[in-house]
């Protein structure tokens, strides 16, 4: 019965975003200034679609929670003896269910933008929810036609096959929501420009309404790569945290797009210039979700993300993604012509730095993008090849260098226009740091010039982000402003994380017998003991390992090699000591045949701080949103406040209780 | 600077960076790509030593050996001809690798002719065969699969 709401509840919604579509594309079709009769549906029709969209997603959230063995998608990825957390996780751990999380998550957007959203021209707003209502038909037509979650089986199962041992993780419960919330926000930014493109509403006052969702789409996207980041790390066992895997890299471009368009969102909003360039930024941004759906779902790519390999279900969203992405550029090439050039400026200005910065990382878009694309393109040539760090590495970092200067210095200057000259200080001071930077730490050794280069760099920002406060008194600096300073601080320390990891990382491999010690940095690692153990779904090896810092007091580590039995499968757990200043990381392997056990401990100087920067970075995205979201209401509120008083006045003056100000002869 | 002429050179700027980005991306593709190798291809035209290649086939069995170290781990790699590939690794080995499983080495060919693995991929579970392999021929993919597929019938 749950499953049959479910599929009913999917169908209507399905329904509706046909209405909310025509409705919306009736709002098209009326005078100005006035309302089409046809056109009053699209609001309604997207809120309720929101809640029969939620209400399909609870209702499979139920059956996975009750481990309802009828359902295939439940046999097929679920266990009764897995814990509750993992079986509710489960119901986004495959194909179908992780495509419901992406509908309902876009009907729910569509269903805030229209509950919430007043400030739109009517036909712009229509427009909007007709392009959000058609994205949404395509996915209901994708999971309905193709990928029914709510299928029955014949006969239910005795037993689920259990889910991928690597996905039972709690990285696993915060990671693909988050990250598909990222990616549906940026199809209202998507909506958002295309009804602007076809009203010719391209202006500051549409920037306005579009911020608070790239802004949003944009934090979450930050504290998906984050989460997806730290959880590789610890959960595969091979001490990296990045691995510019294709799926990691589907995550990343969204999100370089997602920057771009939001810098590109503040200089529409606040001076009116770069129009065109926004929408197409806005366009590319979901262009590079859909793009990232298309890679991980179609299973043209092996990894632990891609679920399904099934050719059909790949047609169908490489035909979605050509649909929406090539509809979109038509409309734009179509349109950009009509839309007005905005206000110039010159090119030593902030706006000139934003544009530096939004072409940069266009650039090193195209390079991640063509970098993962690739190894997909010559394979239909029957040549295979892989691209990892040696390409990426150096390629992105041509471009990334040269964004990074210009962050430091263009909150700095003026809008409009600005001369050099009056930087000076702070120029010679971002300079002097960088250059000292480096020069101290190749003082200390030979490293790798990418770290080498990060760490000038990281200091050199990290004074950089907190400039723009100088000479201002703190407690009347915006909100908005503090979030871009703890932002561009974020990625400061992000970067220390990350250089000093390539820089000063130690790395020991030994074969080790029960009792014996060995040495990296400062920690001796003796192996105590290997014990069997057994967890609700696993066995696992567990080695107890005493970890002594400068002969101190030992800590227990106990990384485990785990085996589960549904699906059979081996994952190697690791061991993990946090200091402030790095973390030990210590991994088990096998047993030679001499009875000795294989260890690796790696001890990674400041790792932490490229998952802190993250944090502080989606931090200072929050702090722009409550920023802008107050002086939107405290507006809002003094226009009504003004707007009653001359009522007010107006109905004093025409019952005559007092005599309306005569002007003077 | 004159009216329309602003955006034509935004428009050009960001088509230079973008173009640029290309190239580069092209350039660094040709250069920095790992190229497969199947262990024939390899005797017959092996890469330059030192350039980061994949080596992709079968453990031949009865070929592992462990160092004296405990971690350094010695084997051969066949694929569908009698040529084998020596290979050395020195890391703690994926879970399901064990003699006739197929393997995927990350590195580079040694001046002695034993290639230097610093990865190996290999079968992670029932479901994941590593891509290249996929194209070894029904035969041996079967036989690999009932070789390593662990606890199921």
């Amino acid at each position: 019965m749950i499953a049959e709401i479910g599929l009913a509840a999917l169908w209507l919604a399905a329904a509706l975003a046909v209405l909310q579509m025509v409705s919306g594309a009736f709002a098209l079709r009326s005078p100005p200034g006035q309302v089409n009769a046809l056109a009053i549906y699209a609001r309604p029709a997207a809120v309720v679609q929101a809640i029969l969209a939620v209400l399909a997603f609870a209702m499979l959230l139920w059956a996975f929670a009750t481990t309802d063995l009828s359902l295939k998608l439940v046999a097929a990825n679920s266990h009764s003896m897995k814990p509750l957390i993992y079986k509710l996780s489960g119901t986004w751990g495959n194909h179908e269910g992780s495509m419901l999380l992406w509908v309902g998550v876009l009907a729910a957007s569509g269903g805030l933008l229209s509950l919430f959203e007043w400030r739109l021209p009517e036909r712009t707003m229509g427009a909007t929810l007709a392009v959000q209502g058609f994205v949404a038909l395509g996915f209901y037509a994708f999971l309905l036609l193709s990928s029914n979650p709510f299928e029955r089986l014949p006969v239910p199962a005795a037993e689920g096959n259990g889910l991928n041992p690597l996905l039972q993780d709690i990285g696993l419960a915060i990671h693909p929501p988050t990250l598909y919330a990222g990616y549906v926000g940026l199809s209202v930014a998507f909506s958002l420009a295309m009804g602007a493109l076809m009203t010719r509403e391209v202006n500051p006052a549409f920037a306005r309404v579009m911020r608070p969702w790239v802004l949003g789409a944009w934090v979450l996207l930050t504290l998906g790569i984050t989460a997806g980041s730290y959880w590789a790390y610890y959960e595969l066992g091979w001490g990296g945290w990045w691995f510019w895997d294709p799926v990691e890299n589907a995550s990343l471009m969204p999100w370089l797009a997602a920057t771009a368009l939001m810098h590109s969102v503040a200089v529409l909003a606040a001076r009116d210039a770069l129009r065109t360039w926004t929408i197409m930024l806005g366009v590319l941004a979901f262009s590079m979700s859909m793009l990232g759906t298309f890679l991980v779902r179609s299973g043209v790519l092996t990894s632990v993300h891609a679920f399904a390999v099934d050719p059909e279900r790949g047609a169908f969203i490489l035909g979605l993604l050509g649909l929406y992405i090539g509809g979109a550029f038509t409309i734009f090439a179509l349109r950009a012509g009509a839309v007005a050039e905005g206000k110039r400026f010159a090119a030593v200005s902030r706006e000139g730095a934003l544009v530096l910065n939004n072409v940069m990382l266009s650039a090193i878009l195209a390079i991640v993008l063509l970098g993962t694309l690739y190894p997909l393109l010559t394979e239909a040539f029957d040549v295979r090849v892989s691209v990892g760090p040696p390409y990426f590495n150096p390629a992105s970092a041509i471009f990334a260098i040269p964004m990074l200067l210009v962050m430091a210095v263009g909150p700095l200057l003026r809008w409009k226009s600005d001369k050099p000259a009056r930087l000076q200080f702070e120029l010679a001071l971002i300079a002097a740091l960088v250059i000292g930077g480096i020069a101290a730490v190749s003082f200390f050794g030979q490293f790798p010039l990418l770290p080498l280069l990060g760490l000038g760099l990281a200091a050199a920002l990290a004074v950089a982000a907190f400039l723009p406060l100088r000479g201002r008194q703190l407690g009347r600096v915006p909100v908005a402003t503090w979030g871009m300073v703890i932002a561009h601080f974020g990625i400061a320390v992000s970067l220390f994380g990350m250089a000093c990891e390539g820089a000063f990382s130690k790395e020991r491999l030994a074969a080790v017998a029960p009792g014996g010690t060995e040495q990296i940095a400062d920690f001796a690692v003796t192996l105590e003991s290997v014990t069997p153990i057994a967890g609700p779904n696993w066995t696992a090896i567990e080695a107890q390992l005493a970890v002594r810092e400068d002969g101190g007091a030992p800590v227990i580590l106990t990384p485990q090699a785990r085996t589960f039995w549904s699906p059979p499968q081996s994952t190697s757990e690791s061991a993990l000591l946090t200091r402030w200043d790095g973390q030990l990381y210590a991994v088990i392997g096998n047993q030679a045949e001499d009875g000795r056990w294989q260890i690796r401990v790696w001890w990674k100087p400041f790792v932490t701080f490229i998952w802190y920067g993250g944090i502080l970075v989606a931090l200072g995205g929050v702090l722009a949103i409550a920023g802008r979201v107050r002086v939107d209401v405290k507006r809002r509120r003094a226009s009504v406040k003004g707007a009653r008083r001359r009522a007010d006045v107006e109905a004093l003056g025409s019952s005559g209780g007092v005599p309306a100000p005569q002007p003077a002869e | 600077m004159k009216a329309k002429h602003q955006r034509l050179i935004l428009v050009i700027i960001a088509l230079i960076a973008i173009v640029g980005a290309g190239l580069l991306a092209a350039w660094g593709l040709r250069n920095q790509a790992n190229y497969f190798y199947l262990p024939e291809q390899m005797v017959s035209a092996p890469p330059a030593v030192g350039q980061a290649v994949r080596l992709g086939g079968m453990v031949q069995k009865g070929s592992i050996t462990t160092a004296a170290d405990g971690v350094t781990v010695n084997f051969m790699v066949t694929g569908n001809t009698a040529d084998a590939v020596p290979v050395r690794y020195s890391g703690i080995l994926p879970d399901l690798f064990v003699e006739g499983s197929g393997v995927v080495a990350e590195g580079s060919l040694g001046p002695d002719g034993v290639f230097k693995a610093t990865n190996l991929l290999a079968k992670h579970d029932e479901n994941y065969v590593p891509r290249e392999l996929e194209g070894m021929g029904t035969e041996q993919a079967a036989k690999m699969a009932a070789d390593t597929t662990v606890g199921l019938k």
